[in-house]
């Protein structure tokens, strides 16, 4: 097992922990910030393979998506808690309810 | 490799506790060392220009951004109450399992991949004397694959545009009135125009070395970021045309060369003898555009403008 599957690994471990409390946690800022954890999780398994070229540089191509990734993750996030702080002004807590009785 | 596997084992430690602390100012907190350390990991793997970007963008501004988001959420909304209390104790256990499955699954994918793949390294290398430039990440940022950075700039202003229609004017007026923070501002004067000339040196340096305009543009937007929490507000004279100008001059850049280069039939291919010019150009409108965007993405509102409300 060479470094390159290690992190590949790890980074799909990452991206199951957001996954998990993306599902569980009804929060929403937790819930966005599991999503950024899940993209991390992405980014390192793409980072990681592109390490597997045999030569001692890697793969740059997948590494020029990782930093177009981010910059896209850092405008979704941002949107994401603008959206937050609306539903948090007009329900009075950053939840979504998912009791239909209690919508408008 | 020792090193690796603690790496690993910390990043994995570390994402377990931010998503589960009950605190969600903690769980920020470790969200941005979370970052810090992927930066390390990017190190590891060779990756330079990645984790210049996370540290800036992925760590730094995104940390910001999550800390003002969190001030603006109503106080009593309890942050103790971290998980569904209605829940059962089998609906955690269920989707543990069930995600212990996808990932092994996963994991096992990964575990048959051939252990030497040159993906696309080779052209790269191959093509790279024709790019313009010297630093191969740029070269397939802004030439190779110009069109996924034109639809990246793209997508970071239809998210201000998502973000200026959700949220009202921004009320605060240009002297704000709080309590002058010597250290803050002192801070700030000395920091500002340090940030702008390692912008300008990031952008300059991509050409051949880790760098380039999103490193820029993100180490401008955090000069931007620092105005802001000291106080600072885009006098209202700026925050009409001006500032709208600031925030399409990037897209606007790429997609006239994008239209011209459309001319000879093929879209964003650069001209060799010109490309480094080009480049160069391209990503000195891109640079202020994204520093503008995200700062203003961090502000989170539509500055007042001349003239009352819009």
């Amino acid at each position: 097992m060479n470094s390159a599957i290690l992190y590949a690994l790890v980074g799909v471990g990452i991206f199951s922990l957001g996954l998990y409390a993306l599902i569980l946690h009804p929060h929403l800022l937790r819930k966005i910030l599991a999503i950024n954890v899940m993209g991390s999780g992405l980014f390192l398994v793409l980072i990681a393979l592109a390490k597997r070229t045999g030569e001692p540089l890697p793969d740059l191509v997948p590494q020029a998506m990782v930093i177009t990734g981010i910059v896209v993750a850092f405008s979704a996030t941002a949107l994401a808690l603008a959206l937050m702080v609306r539903v948090a002004k007009e329900n009075h807590r950053a939840e979504l309810s998912d009791d239909e009785s209690q919508q408008p | 490799m020792l090193f690796d596997a603690l790496l690993g084992l910390l990043l994995l430690g570390l994402a377990w506790l931010l998503l589960s602390c009950r605190d969600l100012f903690k769980a920020i907190v470790l969200f941005v060392a979370f970052g810090l350390l992927m930066a390390i990991v990017w190190v590891r793997l060779d990756a330079p220009d990645v984790a210049l970007a996370e540290v800036a963008i992925g760590a730094g501004l995104t940390g910001a951004l999550l800390m003002s988001a969190l001030a603006k959420l109503p106080v009593d909304n309890p942050p103790g109450r971290y998980s569904n209390e209605k829940t059962h104790w089998l609906l955690p256990l269920t989707l543990a399992l069930m995600l212990l499955l996808v990932a092994s699954g996963l994991g096992y994918a990964l575990w048959s991949l051939p252990v030497i793949a040159p993906g696309l390294s080779g052209e790269v290398a191959a093509n790279l004397e024709q790019s313009g430039v010297s630093n191969p990440v740029t070269a397939v940022l802004l030439n190779f694959r110009g069109y996924d950075t034109l639809l990246e700039i793209v997508v970071l202003l239809l998210a201000l545009l998502g973000v200026w229609s959700l949220n009202s004017l921004d009320a605060t007026p240009a002297t704000a009135e709080k309590p002058a923070n010597l250290v803050l501002d002192t801070l700030m004067r000395l920091l500002v125009p340090l940030l702008i000339l390692v912008a300008a040196y990031l952008l300059w340096a991509g050409a051949n070395s880790p760098g380039g305009a999103f490193q820029a543009g993100a180490v401008l937007a955090a000069a931007g970021v620092l105005l802001l929490l000291a106080g600072w507000r885009l006098p209202t004279a700026l925050a009409g045309l001006p500032l709208r100008l600031a925030l399409v001059a990037g897209p606007v850049a790429f997609i006239t060369l994008a239209a011209l280069t459309l001319l000879n039939a093929r879209l964003l291919e650069l001209p060799v003898e010109h490309a480094g010019m080009l480049i160069l150009l391209l990503e000195t409108f891109a640079m202020f555009s994204i520093g503008v965007t995200l700062a203003a993405l961090f502000l989170g509102q539509r500055p007042q403008e001349r003239g009352g409300s819009a």
